[in-house]
């Protein structure tokens, strides 16, 4: 803050005998230049940005469409489609491959292991951000370190530990595993959201005579719903991207998820399946980023949140 | 169901109590009723995570040691001490020092330029203008997609034959022959450091934002009243006062980087001849591939203190950034 104010000092030093028209006006044009020429160069960043993140994704949607002859000639303009587009990579997608499946599958591990985690979660996140215990500070860094530890890590003895289940090759094993993904990161996210509900509220309905207990299940977690939607979508979205697990674990074709999946059943050998290929990845990512984009704002109040109280 | 509602119910509130200690953050009403309960609820409430936690990752972390120490296979799942010796091993082969070079060099030339990309891009999208909805949706995309999806649209966009990029050079004349980007060492390295790139400026972004809106306005346009242009706030607000959110989001892209595998595993499986292998993705190649559990455990232990040291450094930024 101190800095801030000694530049804006700085800044005020030379300028306040400026009077005269003419400088004021020269001042005025300056301004104006600076700014067409800023909205010039914001909409070209914003286009550059927009089309290098999405453009391999506007060339998988092109391909999945293009029947081979049009996509396998070198010299064909690979933008535009030479010959008729068809359907017919998307109909082989749904229909003669295991697709559906590994999407079936990826939403129901995904329904668990989200329902595992608020579970675990809420709670875990309630006794952080309000009972406030001696050793809260120091469990919740020590949370916040188990996020930091990825799979790759682990997925080596993870083999031997979901093998004990008796899991191996089942997708069961990813209901089991993943938690350990999703709730150090969920919990993070829930003691930020929770940190900003009003103490009032909640001592209110003490006063009335709620127990803690109550209290948590019947005026906090209503009030933290937004928050609370927000997490779901986090950790159901960490779940669909997972795949070193996925891959150390299952193989078998009816057990995979879509993230491990696609990449291994439609490219077989040295035959690729190039359309549907594309056609799964621009199936799977549209939806996801819709979702996402309507609860950016609230992803970026948890993280801040959970980050500065934390 | 607001407690409002049930207010007039319920009347187990002793009338000696004071009504609110505004002083305390913590009410002093039920203390004497709860006190107790509530340390019992904070421990219940904490028990699952802790369990979940001690049970499927420190244990799994602990086993990975054990693994290291032992001469584990799949074949051969017995666990028998042999020392230092798979460790010897691995510092021995050429492949893991060439991994271990290429899982720094990506890491560090991808942090680079995240940092530069996210926080340009993080200015432009504070800013209101029109379709930006639209602009937002793309730059959000490569975060959003299951990273082995990306990695697949990718793997055909750097196709040896039918790669637009070579088409577009060679429209332009610029090329005569394919480039072979994931064929050639230099090339490989350069893509996977791209693909990088692309899927973490989104997260960054989306962080260094968070940094770019928590700068109280009226700095700002203080700044501006007096004249300030784009670049000498950028040199003397932005950048100073979203230094420790910086931080934050290049050891989160930093960790996400390091730890990936999947990038890897997909366009290049590690070739040509072993040239872009980094840690991760060579633990897999020996642990779960070629079954040696004890190798491919030390390989990605390797990752360990590097990710310690990443985590620590996060955790001091985020306290720094408090002070803003």
């Amino acid at each position: 803050m101190a800095r801030t104010e000694s530049t804006a000092e700085k800044f005020t030093g030379g300028r306040i005998d400026v009077t005269d028209e003419a400088e004021v006006e020269r001042m005025r044009q300056q301004r104006r230049r600076r700014a067409r020429g800023g909205r010039l160069a914001l909409y070209s960043i914003a286009i550059l940005a927009a089309l290098f993140a999405a453009g391999p994704f506007i060339w998988s949607a092109i391909t999945s469409f293009k029947v081979d002859p049009d996509l396998y000639t070198k010299a064909n303009n690979p933008f535009i489609y030479n010959l008729p587009p068809t359907l017919e990579h998307w109909r082989f997608l749904l229909a003669d491959t295991q697709f559906l499946t590994f999407a079936w599958n990826t939403l129901w591990v995904g329904f668990l292991v989200v329902s595992i985690t608020l579970f675990v979660g809420l709670p875990a996140a309630y006794a952080l951000a309000r009972l406030d215990m001696k050793w809260s500070g120091p469990l919740g860094i020590a949370i916040f370190f188990v996020y930091l530890i990825p799979p790759t890590l682990l997925f080596i003895p993870m083999t031997r530990v979901v093998g004990n289940f008796g899991l191996l090759n089942n997708t069961w094993s990813l209901v089991l595993i993943y938690p350990t993904i999703t709730i150090p990161v969920s919990i993070w996210l829930l003691t930020g959201f929770l940190k900003g509900i009003p103490k009032d509220v909640e001592e209110q309905a003490l006063v009335d005579g709620y127990s803690r207990l109550s209290a948590f299940a019947r005026v906090v977690i209503p009030l933290a719903f937004p928050g609370i939607v927000a997490v779901i979508v986090f950790a159901f979205t960490l779940t669909a991207h997972e795949f070193i697990y996925a891959l150390a674990f299952l193989s078998s074709t009816p057990e995979k998820t879509i993230s491990i999946g696609v990449p291994t059943e439609l490219i077989r050998g040295d035959v690729f399946f190039w359309q549907s290929l594309q056609a799964a990845v621009v199936f799977v990512a549209l939806p996801i980023a819709l979702v996402f984009n309507l609860l950016l704002g609230r992803f970026i109040a948890g993280f801040t949140m959970g980050a500065v109280k934390g | 169901m607001t407690p409002a509602h049930r207010s007039n119910g319920v009347g187990t509130v002793p009338a000696d109590t004071p009504t609110h200690e505004r002083s305390t953050p913590q009410t002093k009403l039920p203390r004497r009723s709860v006190a107790d309960s509530e340390g019992l609820l904070a421990k219940l409430f904490l028990l699952p995570t802790v369990a979940y936690i001690i049970g499927l990752v420190a244990f799994p972390f602990i086993l990975a040691i054990v693994f290291s120490f032992s001469d584990v296979t799949t074949g051969n799942p017995s666990l028998d001490f042999v020392g230092l010796r798979q460790w010897q091993t691995i510092l021995g082969s050429r492949i893991f020092w060439t991994a271990f070079r290429n899982t720094i060099t990506f890491t560090v030339i991808s942090m680079m330029l995240i940092v530069v990309i996210a926080h340009i891009l993080a200015t432009v999208l504070v800013k209101d203008f029109k379709g930006k909805w639209l602009v937002r949706f793309c730059v959000l995309l490569p975060w959003t997609t299951p990273v082995s999806l990306a990695a697949v649209s990718w793997l055909w966009l750097l196709n040896s034959i039918f790669s637009p990029i070579d088409w577009v050079l060679r429209w332009f004349g610029l090329i005569e022959a394919n480039m072979y980007y994931l064929g050639r060492p230099v090339l490989a390295m350069g893509s996977i450091i791209a693909v990088h790139v692309w899927r973490i400026v989104p997260v960054a972004t989306v962080i260094i934002m968070a940094g770019h809106m928590a700068i109280p306005g009226e700095i700002n346009d203080a700044a501006e009243i007096d004249g300030a242009g784009f670049w000498r706030k950028l040199r003397e607000i932005t950048i100073p006062l979203t230094l420790p959110i910086s931080a934050v989001a290049v050891l989160f892209g930093a960790i996400l980087t390091f730890a990936d595998m999947t990038v890897v595993f997909i366009l290049t499986r590690g070739g040509p001849t072993q040239a872009t292998q980094v840690l991760s993705s060579w633990a897999f190649f020996k642990g779960i591939e070629g079954g040696d559990l004890a190798q491919g455990a030390a390989v990605a232990l390797f990752l360990f203190p590097l990710l310690l040291a990443a985590a620590i450094a996060i955790l001091r930024a985020v306290r720094r950034s408090e002070v803003i």
